[in-house]
């Protein structure tokens, strides 16, 4: 990587980040409503995204900038493990298609903007509500905060040292969420993506006609991974069940986080959701051919200091300055778009089921939007101070931790739309044990994602959010039968 | 899901992605190779249309109330 600065892809880079920016404040005008002082207009874009904004939207926050630095990183350093994020963005979908129809018919029957809020309404358990929305915010946060990494890598590789840089590009970010609401970043997202599509379907059509076609890259990959005596093209034996459960179990864990479910509140109908389960793998597609970027790395024999520089070193290396700069202005717009949802949809969250449940029940419309507003700032400046203050590793372990939070909440806000069986205590203690088991299970392993029981002579190694959920959910069926049990007696 | 008529029918269609890409044995291979693409990489992208397919399949059983 050159250290001098490279005049020509930094203004480029910049003349994007003005515009996305200059869209972001003229949100706040597109399809103006009468007031954008309502938590319904503000942090839901008034319900009326149709089938494309919302595919643009969803697309643009659920593939985060972090992904496209850190799954090809991944797949750069240990190979075919790292491609279960394909499997998983993949049965993610039909989850989708089944359950998010008729958790948007629910909330949109009785005007609720968080799923603690449809939760609340199915059980009227103030507890229930409060332990899913406080998973929701404190699994968000440090996933604000990866998106910030994921910029800073690419404000590093065009050659801007020091933290300046992302502080500016943050506070802008918080300004126009905070006129805006929902409605940046939905418009950004069409710029976001329509540049990422460009610089993918670009990356993965030039770089391999200059590196000697894809069977070339996989034998480079190969042949780095057996000098390196680790990693492969292939998942060894003792991968197959944690890459299986890792898929499965983040593609449960996904539409549970707080700013996948703003896209989906925000649709307009059953249908736009229903259409965009069926269009969203077009995302999947580009996050596949991403992933092989990783392999490209090889091949074109980078040396790089962190994982996370194989993405920028491979365009700096491959191609000219102008595409390096309108490149990685797509990359750190894409930390744009997730960073503005998630901090919308953990302000949404704080408002409705602590604000409102607790300090003021009688809060206006109005008085909702200026709570959201402010909350979302609150929330961008503390996932900056956790960036600029603590280590990275401390923001990707409680990410991790975060994906084994979110997941425990997922019988409390599915099983009613379903099932009539299931009562709030019930789903409230197979929270409390799966998110109490899960947390231990992972500090115990150092924080890592997978964890390995022995039953008898076979040891299985699963992804340790899943075990956690069937510890959870066991839970519910032990409480419930109880329940039952103690019922018929006093009946 | 409210109880209709074939919804076994969409039930299975939903399903069968999480059988193709979640039993890994079977697609943990290197042969046959597809323009160059080992096995494991070429099969898991071809479910992308395959489950755009079946979820397509599945979206015309559904009763549209909007």
């Amino acid at each position: 990587m050159t250290t001098d600065l490279d005049l020509t892809a930094i203004s480029i880079f910049i003349a994007f980040f003005v515009l996305v920016t200059a869209m972001g404040f003229w949100a706040a005008r597109w399809r103006r409503p009468a007031t954008l002082a309502s938590l319904d207009e503000w942090g839901l874009g008034g319900r009326r995204f149709g089938v494309w904004i919302t595919w643009f939207l969803i697309g643009g926050d659920f593939y985060t900038a972090y992904t496209v630095i850190a799954v090809p990183a991944l797949v750069y350093a240990v190979g075919a493990y790292g491609f279960f994020a394909l499997p998983y963005t993949i049965i993610v979908y039909p989850f989708v298609f089944a359950v998010m129809p008729a958790l948007w018919r629910a909330a949109k029957k009785a005007g609720h903007v968080t799923a603690p809020d449809v939760v609340y309404g199915n059980y009227q358990s103030r507890w229930l509500e409060l332990a899913l929305a406080a998973t929701g915010v404190i699994a968000t946060m440090p996933y604000i905060a990866l998106q910030l990494v994921g910029m800073a890598t690419v404000f590093k590789a065009l050659g801007f040292a020091g933290e300046i840089p992302i502080v500016i590009a943050f506070v802008v970010l918080a300004v126009y969420t905070y006129s805006s609401g929902l409605r940046a970043p939905a418009l950004i997202a069409f710029v976001k993506d329509i540049m990422i599509y460009i610089v993918v379907i670009a990356a993965v059509t030039v770089i391999p006609s200059k590196l000697g076609g894809y069977a070339a890259m996989f034998a480079a990959a190969d042949a780095d991974f057996l000098a390196k005596g680790s990693g492969g093209l292939l998942l060894s034996a003792k991968q197959i069940v944690p890459y299986a459960t890792l898929a499965l179990g983040s593609a449960l864990a996904a539409f549970m986080y707080p700013h996948t479910l703003t896209g989906i509140f925000a649709s307009a109908s059953e249908n736009t959701i229903r259409k965009n389960a069926i269009l969203l793998p077009a995302y999947t597609l580009l996050l596949g051919l991403l992933a092989l970027l990783g392999y490209m790395g090889h091949a074109a024999h980078l040396q790089v200091k962190s994982n996370n520089d194989v993405v920028p070193a491979l365009f700096q290396t491959l191609f000219p300055s102008w595409f390096v700069g309108f490149a990685f202005a797509a990359i750190a717009i894409g930390a744009l778009v997730p960073a503005a949802v998630m901090s919308i949809g953990a302000a949404n969250l704080f408002t409705r089921n602590f604000w409102k449940a607790y300090v003021n029940p009688a809060i206006t419309p109005d008085g909702e939007a200026r709570v959201a507003k402010f909350t979302s700032l609150a929330v961008k400046v503390g996932a900056l101070l956790v960036i600029l203050f603590l280590p990275t590793k401390f923001a990707l372990d409680l990410q991790l931790l975060g994906g084994v939070w979110i997941i425990q909440t997922l019988p409390s806000v599915v099983f009613a739309l379903f099932w009539k069986w299931p009562k709030a205590p019930a789903l409230l203690a197979g929270w409390i044990v799966g998110f109490g088991a899960g947390t231990w299970l992972a500090v115990a392993d150092q924080v890592k994602p997978l964890h390995t029981f022995a039953f008898g002579d076979c040891e299985i190694t699963a992804y340790t959010g899943l075990w956690a959920l069937g510890f959870n959910l066991a839970t519910v069926l032990i409480v419930t039968a109880a329940l039952r049990v103690m019922a018929t007696k006093e009946g | 899901m409210h109880r209709k008529p074939g919804g076994v029918v969409t039930a299975i269609l939903l399903l069968i992605p999480y059988l193709g890409l979640l039993c890994v044995p079977f697609y943990n291979k290197r042969e046959p190779e597809l323009l160059g693409f080992p096995f494991f990489y070429w099969y898991q992208l071809l479910w992308i249309p395959i489950t755009v397919v079946l979820l397509w399949l599945a979206y015309r059983r559904v009763r549209h109330d909007d």
